[in-house]
């Protein structure tokens, strides 16, 4: 059993949080700082007050409240699906990237020689185009995701477990960054720096991607280091790290599992604006802003901004609603299982 | 409040130094200020290095930093190196154009986003909330340039087939120097306003249902139902009032998204706004044209910010600064 904190307001609810089912029977108490386990997690039945009560942990009510959400799980499938397809471009593109056929230039969709998106304004197969765009945003999406929110959580457990001058150097940083005009400077690093690969890309967004989830997670550190079992930790001798990653990071999960799959979106977005304006992912590697372009140079073919912004559309829709679905179900205040 | 307030200008001008000095360390140490001169064959080195010697482009970088800042303040940003004329007049004009665009464009956000959120929670889960809420997840989820891109592609369509101008799909004017104030501006506005206005009033119509529907379900509300106020009262006089708080601090922080936004709207569209020259300044590498755009949208996004934080504590009388 673990506590799930709400990001919102220090101390809030977090005393309802830990006790999912304090209020029908006195279960077992909830064992503070263990590591969230899953199955494993999930007690057996209790016996109160001569009725049987299944004991579930905060993630088995989490995963059913998820599954029951129609939306999400919906998006989820379809998500999956597209970056497979994306995952697996080499194998489902019917053509490389980059193949010329200027026999069938700005050839509009057709089922022959499997051009189903057409082909752009010098014969390359535009679904194959497309495919490979979906990998570029998928691969920019997850680690500008992962990677920004592994510097949030540092950045945020470290200013809010210390407190003092840490903290205050360490929100004066995010402050800094917060204020800054993030375009106008991805631009810039961008334009002087020349189009580069898409992990350069990604580097140069998860800098600028991390400091919402650092606040949140300052927030509930700032909460939990004075909790009782903390203190127990630290009497048992367990060192800073130790309690930091161990006993308190798994109260922050929530927030961050939210944070980060928005962060896929956002990331996509950003990366599709960049690459659109000719300051992104260097060509001819196609991303699916850049293939945008080729939509605005050749507005008669219809099919060129369609499929692409379409993509975007689609994979964007489907994170926020996996998102929110997530939010939902990671909620602890939400005992209410969704119909 | 006004210690608070006097402390929170102070605390911004170290931030805008610290911004501004990386921004500017960064522009210069990749980008060459000389880079764009140096392609012409008839520039002499002679000439060069007395630029170089004029502007200081010999110092080091903190140095340099100091030229520019005195730069900024006594000539008015400075020049630009590239095409040797001074930035201010550049940015006053085009900044005057992004204003028309992006106030616009946030005024009418803003007023449909709360009409629509107060509904959609007063009538939550009714045809009217899927049916918006459907349209800000699409909002959330679309590409600002696609959607220009779309629309301007739409208009050009229906001008090429019906010749029925409704709608221009590039520029502020048909003929240059035309009024700021016109159905010819309208009619040309009217389409970068639509983009930018799509992605805030999904993001305002979806914060206000939110705020709405929290304070709908809390314990003053019951009270003053309870107590017999007709629900118009009830929704007007208790509800909207304190919805109203948090929609103020998200539209005033949304400020450096608009901006964001105006460069790609504008870069589409080409008009002739402060995003649209920015773009075009940096694939120029205009170096000191960048860092004054730079500069104007970070002083603006700190004081929307400051903005944000006032407001915030005038109208929640709980907020207490000390």
């Amino acid at each position: 059993m673990t506590e799930l904190e709400h990001p919102g307001g220090p101390g809030s609810i977090e005393d309802r949080a830990g006790h999912e089912s304090a209020a029908v029977a006195p279960v077992t108490q909830a064992v503070d700082g263990i590591v969230v386990g899953g199955e494993g997690a999930i007690a057996d039945t209790t016996v109160a007050a001569g009725l049987e009560i299944q004991v579930r942990s905060q993630w088995s009510y989490a995963r059913t409240r998820f599954l029951r959400h129609r939306l999400a799980m919906a998006s989820l499938i379809v998500l999956v699906f597209v970056f497979a397809v994306g995952a697996l471009a080499n194998l489902v593109a019917p053509y490389s990237y980059a193949t010329l056929d200027l026999a069938n230039i700005l050839h509009g969709p057709t089922t022959q020689g499997h051009h189903f998106f057409g082909t752009d304004e010098i014969g390359r197969d535009y679904f194959s185009r497309v495919i490979y765009g979906i990998r570029t945003s998928e691969e920019v999406g997850v680690f500008v995701a992962v990677l920004s929110s592994i510097i949030g959580l540092v950045v945020g457990a470290f200013a809010g477990y210390y407190g003092g001058w840490i903290d205050n150097i360490l929100m004066r940083v995010t402050d800094l960054v917060l204020v800054l005009p993030a375009l106008a400077i991805l631009l810039t690093i961008s334009a002087l720096l020349g189009s580069g690969s898409q992990w350069r890309v990604s580097l140069i967004l998860a800098a600028f991607f991390w400091t919402g989830l650092a606040r949140i997670v300052r927030g509930v550190f700032l909460s939990l280091r004075e909790k009782e079992y903390v203190e127990a930790a630290k009497a048992a001798g367990s060192g800073d790290i130790r309690i930091m990653f161990r006993h308190i990071l798994p109260n922050t999960l929530g927030p961050i599992v939210v944070n980060g799959t928005l962060a896929v979106a956002t990331a996509i977005l950003t990366e599709a604006a960049l690459s659109f304006l000719g300051f992104g992912i260097k060509p001819p590697l196609p991303s699916l802003g850049s293939l945008v372009v080729s939509g605005q140079s050749n507005p008669q073919q219809w099919w060129l901004t369609i499929f692409p912004g379409l993509t975007i559309l689609v994979i964007v829709l489907c994170i926020n609603f996996i998102g929110d679905g997530l939010r939902d179900a990671l909620d602890p205040t939400q005992r209410r299982i969704r119909a | 409040m006004l210690t608070y307030i006097t402390r929170r200008v102070l605390y911004s001008i170290p931030v805008l130094i610290i911004s501004s000095f990386l921004s500017f360390t960064f522009v210069s140490l990749a980008g060459d200020p000389l880079g764009q001169l140096r392609l012409q064959p008839n520039l002499s080195i002679l000439t060069l290095n007395n630029l170089k010697q004029q502007y200081h482009l010999d110092a080091s970088i903190p140095a340099q930093y100091w030229y520019w800042v005195q730069d900024v303040f006594t000539h008015k940003l400075g020049i630009s190196l590239v095409t040797l004329q001074p930035i201010w007049p550049d940015i006053t004009r085009t900044l005057g154009h992004t204003l028309q665009i992006v106030l616009t464009a946030e005024l009418l956000a803003l007023v449909l986003g709360v009409v629509v959120g107060i509904f959609s929670a007063i009538r939550q889960y009714s045809f009217f909330d899927y049916w918006f809420t459907s349209f800000s997840f699409l909002g959330l989820a679309m590409p600002v340039f696609w959607l220009a891109l779309l629309l301007q592609i739409l208009f050009v369509d229906i001008y090429l087939k019906w010749h029925v101008r409704i709608f221009y799909t590039s520029g502020l004017n048909s003929r240059a120097g035309g009024s700021a104030f016109s159905l010819d501006r309208l009619q040309h506005i009217a389409l970068p306003v639509i983009t930018l206005m799509v992605i805030s009033f999904a993001l305002y119509s979806r914060y206000m249902r939110a705020t709405m529907l929290d304070v709908l379900n809390s314990d003053y509300v019951r009270t003053a139902r309870a107590k017999g106020l007709p629900e118009w009262r009830v929704v007007m006089g208790h509800v909207f009032r304190n919805a109203l708080i948090p929609i103020t601090t998200v539209s005033a922080l949304n400020i450096g998204a608009v901006f964001g936004g105006a460069i790609i709207t504008e870069t589409i569209f080409t008009l002739d706004g402060i995003g649209y020259y920015f773009y075009g300044r940096l694939q120029a590498l205009d170096v000191y044209a960048v860092m004054a755009y730079l500069l104007l949208t970070s002083v603006m996004i700190i004081v929307f910010n400051l903005i944000a934080d006032i407001l915030y504590g005038f109208l929640d009388p709980r907020i207490r600064y000390d």
